[in-house]
């Protein structure tokens, strides 16, 4: 059974993306809101990890654009959503972890 | 979430994962109210310690200097409220310079196998960790 994963911190500040990511079995969803966007800018620590991870990553795009990151500083590999993507993500997986 | 998420009656499987310690914040002491409160639910109840989270459990705690309450006595009763699967992931310890020596000893009496003590703590590697997790229906993260 799979999960849907929300991480809202930013990398740089707290280590919940990188925990989140290593508990993610493969078919998970790991989705980045609020802060935790800045996890989605390419060429970093945290797109690192999550080009190695095995859980497909997603992005909120209104959180990106709240926070002035455009689009295409977004790693490859993490797909951008909106709310009604964040909305059908929570109804395709078993369970949402909400990481605090 | 799907559908036998929606039926009522049937027993499901919490998993709630502690990730912080116990004193710096609140975290902690909420998430132990919170699993005292559902265990009066009659559900499959787990508890995962996983990163910082493994700090709530270390043994000898004595918070009488610092003037809060020192709630790791708490845990001991968790089996009397039939919560008696404790996940510690190893390499959480490990990262943090402990042994599952330093941990309190977290007990509970199974009624299936006339009341023998048993323990409570399940040190687990991250990847059966992940397994566990995958069973779940509901998680909550603290």
């Amino acid at each position: 059974m799979s999960i849907l994963h929300t991480v809202n911190k930013s990398p740089f500040q707290k280590n919940d993306l990188t925990s989140c990511l290593a508990h993610a079995n493969d078919d998970d969803a790991v989705l980045m809101i609020e802060d935790g966007v800045y996890g989605a800018i390419k060429g970093t620590q945290a797109a690192s990890q999550i080009a190695a991870a095995g859980a497909t990553v997603f992005v909120l795009g209104v959180d990106l654009a709240a926070r002035g990151i455009s689009e295409d500083k977004v790693a490859d590999g993490v797909s951008v959503v909106g709310y009604d993507g964040f909305v059908k993500l929570a109804a395709e997986h078993h369970a949402v972890n909400s990481w605090l | 979430m799907s559908e036998d998420m929606e039926d009522g009656g049937d027993i499901k499987k919490f998993m709630y994962m502690n990730r912080k310690a116990p004193y710096g914040t609140i975290y902690a002491l909420e998430a132990l109210e919170v699993v005292l409160i559902g265990a009066a639910f009659d559900q499959d109840v787990s508890l995962a310690f996983v990163d910082d989270g493994v700090f709530q459990l270390t043994k000898g705690q004595d918070t009488a200097g610092i003037g809060i309450k020192n709630f790791s006595p708490a845990f001991k009763a968790l089996g009397d409220y039939d919560v008696t699967k404790l996940y510690v992931e190893k390499e959480s310890l490990e990262e943090r310079g402990l042994t599952a020596d330093d941990l309190m000893d977290l007990v509970y009496e199974d009624e299936d196998d006339d009341w023998a003590e048993k323990p409570s703590i399940r040190l687990v590697s991250r990847d059966e960790l992940k397994t566990v997790l995958a069973e779940q229906d509901v998680i909550m993260s603290f």
